[in-house]
């Protein structure tokens, strides 16, 4: 444990990524292969589950410490981070553990993680008691990360298969490939992870996602400047599904989300579809709901990916098809170095029919759900611009733009695919409530709650995280504190003062917000310091952007 | 606060110390303690710009701390000053000051009339610093105390292992020809940080502000390591084997370059947070405060054998609440003059001559 622990404060006290990579690499290289095993799984793998629930933590703590339970609330919400509240509260424990009894990761899991899931709460309580007196502060904040499942140090997939490429001596690209799909369980796995020679590949592996960078310049102009002849892209929609891979091999066929999540369950009939494939297959390309030939909102599939299992009545509602994009293996062999147009050519004999005839009617929907992403035709820039213009009545996000003489990358290698998002909307918003932030903003007031006029009143319609400098949210936390009107634990309601700049992608029809409207990719673009709340925008000019844009 | 209460007698009797526009007041004695604004009589606890204010007529400190308020306040007004022990009548109404701990002459104030006796505190710590007097328990019926770091969240490790701490990560930055360039309030952290660090590892330097008050420190008799000023327009200072003690505010600046490759790190109570040290962008936090923490705060209250605590400054809500709650007693929150609350980012943020700075 105490080896997890110095790595997890050396990866938390830099924000070098050589640095980073310099401390994984040398974890990495050093733990027992099984404490690697479990480490790499903290790092790099998908949702981590929790064994103890945070309010019997609260609970318990203000057991052993004496201190009433609001007590402990108000520090949470001072500190922003339970993990650390509960480290910094707990009483200093009576023996730390020396060298030689220190429990490795592994172990440390087992007995105080796994074996806890299903456990009554007596035993539960006594285990996480007996552990609180064992470890330091400093441990004990891993310690309730792992627990609570909420363990994030800032260190990408990217970076994890960078370190361990490094201890291989392998490629980083091909240890990218080894990381995708499930990730070692335990020691002999994690050893296998590590030999220098390709290994016969897991059958269900998908490859590593290459993914797009947004152009920093939107402005034709700019574009023509940054990105050259027309003629050596190839222009796409960018659909606003969920990006994934079909793999077919052998007997296999599974779908990989971008987050490397097999996602077989709750896409039966891409399986079905993906099955007719030949073996030795694996298609790029973008999920998306369809019904009656109409393009359903993001949400209704995002629903229905995140089911364990679907139901007939879900399959019925929310259709799904798949739109490829790229081929990346064709008879066994990896495709990836070869270039686009090659590729597009190779996918163009696999899946023939272009998605958006689906659309507009003339394919028969029976004729299997694998479409072809459509190419975008564009002689010249300003043609690909006027394209790019009519993109949120196409429900599309924008343009995708890749070079034609470029191969499949790994992750967001800058230069060869672009992201020519359309333009934002954007609306006036009053702050209503605001929450303290975690992590790097903890303590400080950095999640707002914004709302728009409707008549006399203020209606909440967005939550929105990002976009002030970290100054500004400094001197925002300043005017949230002096104008609380009430405190609900970490959410203050403050008096309507300041206006928010909100942009966003779509406004759809909503029963989850009081407003009956959900807007998409909130963000807050600038503070109008300029503007009185009686200046913000209404909901009834966020319903007309609805109108406008269907 | 301005609050009236029954005698045993029957008589109402008002507060001797009360809130009023310009600070805490004692009407009896009319004279102000650590005023917010221009009066005729201030009674001081210690030199901070939150405490002690230039232009008021006539001033009261303890004797330690003179030289340090006059080079705060400017010249023109007289400073009248206590030693310890010593007590003065102003308008019938006794005053002594007694040591607080905080820095260099800080003092709690102990008011007493008519069998009352009232202690203001100040800013305290109960913590060993060997360049002030250690704080001193006075009983008393009604304890204004600060409450700054009024959560058990803040509890500090002894000076000796912060000491360790900052020892330790000097000598690696030394090894590895690095700056070591701590920042810390000019008056009172970076006097008690040179105190406390090992003068063997390498050269102290001090920035002007830094300075000023080391001169102030040591005309009192305070004994520091020697410590260099920074010279102008310097190259390579140290040649990366120094310890720089300088204020928070040369962070961004381009004096840091004078220095080359250097590690910054932040000494205040804050940095207990790990959040706070990584939204500023130090390389390292040292939790080092002239506050009391938690249980300093509880320590000291009860021993004052005071029914009734008034908290000022930080989590006085939080703190004035468990007090009643738990420990039976009569408390509640003195209003201090600074709307809203102090964070810990605008305390890190600050410069010492800022309000809500010192920390």
């Amino acid at each position: 444990m105490k080896a997890f622990t110095d790595l997890y404060w050396r990866l938390d006290a830099t924000t070098s990524t050589s640095e980073k990579v310099a401390a994984l690499r040398d974890y990495f290289a050093s733990a027992p292969a099984a404490d690697a095993a479990t480490a790499l799984a903290v790092l790099a793998g998908g949702r981590q589950l929790r064994s103890v629930s945070t309010s019997q933590l609260r609970e318990w703590a203000a057991d052993v410490t004496g201190y009433p339970a609001w007590l402990v609330e108000e520090c949470y919400a001072h500190v922003g981070d339970l993990a650390e509240t509960l480290a910094l509260v707990l009483p200093t424990p009576e023996a730390a553990a020396d060298a030689a009894t220190d429990p490795g990761l592994a172990e440390i899991m087992r007995t105080t993680i796994h074996d806890l899931r299903g456990a009554d709460e007596a035993r539960t309580r006594e285990m996480v008691m007996g552990v609180w007196r064992r470890l330091a502060p400093r441990e004990r904040i891993v310690w309730h990360k792992l627990l609570t499942g909420g363990l994030r140090v800032g260190v990408s997939r990217t970076l994890v298969a960078r370190a361990l490429a490094e201890v291989a001596g392998i490629d980083q690209a091909e240890m990218a490939h080894r990381l995708m799909g499930d990730l070692p369980a335990d020691a002999a796995a994690f050893a296998e992870l590590l030999v220098p020679e390709a290994t016969a590949a897991d059958s269900r592996r998908p490859y590593p996602f290459f993914l797009a960078s947004a152009l920093d310049r939107a402005a034709v102009e700019h574009v023509t400047e940054d990105l050259g002849n027309v003629a050596d892209w190839q222009a796409e929609w960018k659909w606003d599904g969920m990006r994934a891979q079909i793999v077919r091999r052998g007997t296999d066929t599974t779908v990989w989300s971008r987050g490397e999540e097999l996602v077989n369950n709750a896409f039966p009939e891409i399986v079905a579809a993906g099955s007719m494939l030949p073996p030795g297959t694996v298609l790029d390309g973008e999920l998306l709901a369809v019904c009656d030939r109409r393009l359903l909102p993001f949400a209704m599939l995002s629903k229905r990916a995140s089911r364990k299992q679907v139901t007939k009545k879900i399959l019925a509602e929310v259709p799904c098809v798949f739109v490829a994009y790229d081929l990346l293996e064709e008879g066994g062999a990896d495709l990836r170095a070869m270039p686009l147009a090659e590729r597009r050519r190779q996918l163009e004999q696999f899946v023939a029919t272009p998605f958006t005839d689906l659309l507009v009617g003339t394919a028969p929907t029976d004729a299997g759900r694998l479409f072809l992403s459509p190419l975008v035709a564009g002689g010249s820039w300003t043609d690909l611009a006027a394209n790019r213009a009519e993109s949120r009545a196409r429900g599309v996000e924008g343009l995708m733009l890749k070079r034609l003489a470029s191969g499949y990358a790994v992750g967001r290698t800058r230069g060869d695919w672009w992201k020519w998002k359309v333009e934002p909307l954007e609306i006036d918003a009053v702050l209503l409530y605001a929450q303290a932030g975690h992590g790097r903003r903890a303590g400080l007031h950095s999640d707002y709650t914004l709302g728009l006029w409707d008549d006399d009143k203020l209606v909440t319609v967005a939550k929105a995280y990002s976009g002030l400098t970290d100054a500004e949210i400094v001197e925002l936390d300043r005017i949230v504190r002096a104008t609380t009107l009430e405190k609900h634990g970490p959410v203050r309601i403050c008096r309507p003062t300041v206006v928010l700049q909100l942009a966003f992608e779509g406004v759809s029809l909503s029963t989850r917000h009081k407003s009956g409207l959900a807007v998409r990719f909130p963000r807050i673009v600038r503070w109008r310091k300029d503007k009185e709340p009686t200046d913000a925008g209404t909901l009834a000019d966020l319903r007309r952007m609805i109108a406008d844009h269907e | 606060m301005g609050r009236t209460r029954r005698a045993s007698s029957g008589f109402v009797v008002r507060d001797l110390l009360e809130v009023t526009e310009s600070g805490l007041y004692c009407e009896r004695g009319d004279f102000y303690v650590d005023p917010w604004r221009r009066v005729s009589r201030a009674v001081i606890t210690h030199a901070h710009a939150d405490h002690a204010r230039a232009g008021c007529d006539r001033y009261l400190c303890a004797a330690e701390g003179k030289l340090v308020l006059r080079s705060r306040i400017g010249g023109g007004s007289p400073i009248d000053t206590l030693r310890r022990g010593e007590s003065v009548s102003i308008n019938g109404v006794k005053v002594s000051l007694h040591p607080a701990g905080h820095l260099l002459g800080s003092a709690q104030v102990r008011i007493e009339h008519g069998g009352i006796t009232w202690v203001v505190t100040g800013d305290y710590k109960l913590h060993h610093d060997p360049t002030c007097a250690s704080f001193e328990h006075v009983p008393c019926d009604v304890f204004v105390t600060e409450s700054t770091f009024g959560l058990p969240v803040y509890r500090w490790q002894s000076p000796e292992e912060i000491a360790a701490e900052i020892n330790a990560w000097w000598r690696v930055n030394r090894d590895a020809g690095r700056t070591s360039v701590i920042l810390a309030y000019a008056l009172g952290k970076a006097q008690r940080l040179a105190a406390m660090v090992d003068p063997s590892i390498g050269p102290i330097v001090g920035h002007g502000a830094v300075m000023k008050l080391v001169e102030a420190y040591r005309a009192s008799g305070v004994r520091l390591p020697p410590i260099d000023r920074v010279p102008p327009r310097a190259r390579r200072v140290g040649n990366g084997r120094a310890l720089v003690i300088a204020p928070p505010s040369v962070l961004g600046s381009s004096w840091l370059n004078l220095f080359g490759e250097s590690s910054v790190a932040m000494a205040s109570g804050w940095m207990t947070l790990r959040g706070v040290r990584r939204r500023r962008g130090f390389d390292k936090g040292f939790a080092v405060s002239d506050h009391a923490d938690f249980p300093g705060l509880l320590t000291a209250i009860e021993a004052t054998g005071a029914r009734r605590v008034l908290a000022t400054h930080g989590f006085s809500d939080a703190l004035a609440r468990y007090l009643r709650e738990t420990k039976g007693l009569d408390a509640s929150v003195l209003p201090t003059r600074f709307a809203g609350e102090a964070t810990p980012d605008m305390a890190v943020a600050a410069d010492d001559d800022a309000p809500e700075a010192d920390a």
